[in-house]
């Protein structure tokens, strides 16, 4: 039996965590974190998060439920340190992941603070993901529906916030999410996921960046240097991106290289994007120390295809080539299901390509 | 665990008179303006309920239009009398502590055709007189100037205000909301074109407020539709919370003087008791007659404002650490930032017609164990007697 706080934003998940939290005997209370500071006309239901609406879903949910229920406006910290670096990130040519962001600054750091400060004995969240006790220590485990696992936003916990933390969804696939939901009378039982960036609900990233990065226009071109394009801001591109080059040409090419510097994109064949190796920045490791010499797999997307790994300091050799690794992506080291960290990729080699951060 | 209640300034606990009245009228089936039997015996209570009001704000029967709230009232007032000024006056003077209803009212005037001056309160919250009266130009459509402050409680000499913008031909709207439940409110001293009142503040139900819109001041309606009370709000007549309202402000009106005394009183011992807390400051008027006895308002360092909320929130004690608004998050107020008001929180205390010493007692010994529990890093979760910590199980 444990003072439990729940961040709730509004959707299933975390609404169903705060229900099995309750059925399991623990005093719950729910928290709405406003994050997202979208102005009322920009905000669109069901997509984004931190809405209106999605503050009265959760404070619905949480009275259906009959805990306490707050709402805890972050929105400046949220901006401070997700939504600036997110631009900031994109101008100096990296590709920030702001969900790993948030969780790291706000959603892990900050919550977790307050909430143990207050009191607490614990934090949870709706999170697709387990965590489990192996040899007296904490451990992030992917969750059951591997569809929908989140391990890999949360691989920069410490085992000592693990050991505060409570990821009762985990262990139930979607489905049975949602059948738990509508079961209990909660509202969001069937509301779609929202995939988006929470701070853009209209998923335009580039009209989001357009509003807020002055235009820098520039050469695309490709892997001989030859000019190819014209383009309005190294920012407005990701590598690996093959859609919204603008060039009319039959042959798929992906965007390899961006700099910034020259104000340069530099463009080429799949092939130009497979990569062999990553040199990780800083990275965190769950239990405290750097995985040993074994076979891992590694993740660079949060959704994306584990792939066979090994680590060797802070570099990452991939086991097979893996395609679009960008600078600012996180590389997350699993051993088995067992997330073990990770950190943002600083450099990255190509055979076509020397790149670095 | 008994919570206490300090947040009569949000909502007040309904008077039996006012629910007696509901159980009355609930029972009955009509709509007030309908002309058959059943609309003429339910128009009964709207049109004793007017008279009441009237008589309890020195009104004419004909000078009182009932609305959903002091919100409406307020947008009544504001917006009613602004666009229906004399053409060409368009520019409207109010106050930087204006409650929202009527702050955003006066924004939407600026966003159609108004030009707006906000002036600004002493640092107790009081609004000048002689600041106001200078803010006014010959082309002033509207002035409006609450009677006493939500959130600090400052009082302002509305008496004052209203002569001299009568002798001016200057419209005024007065937002006494708050005043009515401790203060006489009385239009024949207070000379004003619009003042609002919200029910639900001074022991009526919530849903109904009142609107005195001074006879042959023209008001532009806000709400259009069939004109049901007096062409200016539309909208049927909620003839059980009117009725409650009426019976509300009656008995309010008669055991004020004994509810101010003993808040005064009330209030002294709070201020005694936190006063023996470092850190925590009492804002606003300190002259008695400046302020309303219901309202403690107090600035807190060494807490967060979130952290204060749920701290006090589990101790039981029930208070407004930030005006209520849309998503449920606690903001800085612009009224604690245009008086300049420092702290890490702000605490409003209000108090009302049940409140007794006991509680004030509880309520001073809750808010100081937060506090240094707060400050002490301490839990404000666990059961104050203590026990081990929740076991976290993966």
């Amino acid at each position: 039996m444990a003072n439990v706080l729940v961040a709730m934003s509004g959707g299933v998940d975390s609404a169903v965590a705060a229900a099995l939290l309750v059925e399991a005997g623990h005093d719950v209370t729910g928290v709405h974190l406003k994050l997202a500071d979208v102005p009322l006309a920009e905000q669109v239901p069901g997509q984004g998060c931190c809405t209106l609406d999605d503050a009265q879903d959760a404070r619905r949910a949480a009275q259906v439920l009959g805990i306490d229920f707050y709402v805890w406006d972050m929105a400046d910290l949220f901006r401070r340190e997700v939504q600036q670096p997110f631009a900031d990130a994109y101008v100096a040519g990296l590709t920030p992941n702001p969900c790993v962001t948030c969780n790291e600054k706000v959603k892990y750091a900050a919550l977790h603070e307050r909430a143990m400060a207050l009191g607490f004995d614990a934090v949870a969240t709706g999170h697709h993901a387990r965590i489990w006790e192996r040899d007296g220590e904490r451990v992030l485990v992917r969750g059951i529906d591997r569809a929908k696992d989140q391990s890999y936003v949360l691989y920069m916990a410490t085992a000592d916030q693990l050991a505060t933390t409570m990821l009762p969804v985990g262990e139930h696939t979607k489905d049975e999410v949602r059948r738990i939901a509508a079961d209990r009378g909660l509202r969001m039982a069937a509301k779609p996921d929202s995939y988006d960036v929470c701070f853009i609900p209209s998923g335009d990233t580039a009209a989001y960046l357009r509003e807020r990065v002055s235009a820098d226009p520039g050469p695309i071109v490709d892997l001989d240097g030859r000019r190819l394009g014209e383009h309005a801001g190294t920012w407005q591109y990701t590598i690996g991106q093959r859609r919204g080059l603008g060039l009319g040409t039959h042959e798929r090419r992906f965007v390899v290289d961006v700099d910034p510097a020259s104000a340069t994109v530099i463009v080429g064949p799949r092939d130009a994007l497979a990569c062999e190796w990553a040199q990780l920045g800083d990275p965190t490791w769950i239990a405290g120390r750097p995985p040993g010499e074994g076979d891992l797999t590694a993740q660079v997307r949060a959704h994306g295809r584990p792939v066979p790994a090994t680590i060797d300091g802070d570099v990452v050799h991939f086991g097979e080539p893996v395609h679009g690794v960008a600078c600012g992506q996180s590389v997350v080291l699993y051993d088995g299901e067992v997330c073990l960290g990770g950190g943002r990729v600083a450099a990255a080699d190509r055979p076509a390509l020397p790149i670095s951060a | 665990m008994n919570s206490v209640y300090f947040d009569h300034a949000a909502s007040a606990p309904l008077r039996p008179e006012a629910r007696d009245c509901l159980d009355e009228w609930f029972a009955r089936t009509g709509n007030p303006s309908a002309t058959h039997a059943a609309g003429r015996l339910v128009r009964t209570a709207v049109e004793e309920a007017r008279e009441q009001v009237a008589e309890c704000l020195g009104a004419r029967p004909a000078d009182i239009v009932f609305t959903s709230g002091g919100t409406e009232s307020d947008n009544l007032g504001v917006k009613g009398l602004a666009e229906a000024a004399t053409p060409g006056r368009t520019h409207v003077v109010t106050s930087a502590v204006e409650h929202p209803a009527v702050r955003e009212s006066v924004r939407w005037l600026g966003e159609h055709g108004h030009e707006v001056t906000e002036v600004a309160p002493r640092p107790d919250g009081v609004v000048p007189v002689e600041v106001v009266l200078a803010a006014v130009r010959d082309d002033t459509a509207l002035v409006s100037v609450m009677a006493a402050n939500n959130e600090i409680g400052a009082v302002n000499d509305v008496a004052a205000i209203g002569m001299a913008l009568r002798e001016r031909g200057v419209p005024f709207h007065t937002d006494a909301v708050q005043a009515v439940a401790t203060l006489g409110v009385d239009v024949r001293r207070w000379p004003c074109d619009a003042l609002s009142l919200s029910a639900h503040k001074f022991g009526g139900p919530q849903g109904v407020g009142i609107a005195y819109l001074r006879s042959g001041v023209p008001i532009a309606p806000v709400q259009h539709g069939g004109g049901q009370d007096r062409g200016v709000r539309s909208g049927t007549m909620a003839a059980a919370l009117i009725a409650a309202a009426g019976a509300a402000l009656v008995a309010a009106v008669a055991d004020r003087d004994d509810l101010h005394g003993r808040l005064e009183g009330h209030r002294k011992l709070l201020v005694d008791r936190l006063g023996e807390v470092e850190g925590i400051r009492v804002n606003g008027p300190s002259d008695p007659d400046r302020r309303l006895a219901s309202h403690l308002h107090l600035s807190i360092d060494g807490v967060t404002p979130d952290a204060l909320g749920l701290g006090l929130d589990r101790a039981g004690l029930h208070a407004s650490s930030a005006s209520a608004c849309v998503s449920g998050a606690g903001k800085a107020s612009h009224v604690v930032e245009a008086c300049g008001i420092d702290g890490d929180a702000a605490l409003r205390l209000s108090m009302g017609t049940t409140t007794t010493e006991d509680e004030v007692e509880a309520a001073a010994s809750i808010l100081t164990d937060v506090v240094s529990r707060l400050r002490a890093g301490e839990s404000v979760v666990q059961p104050p007697s203590g026990g081990p910590r929740g076991q976290v199980v993966a």
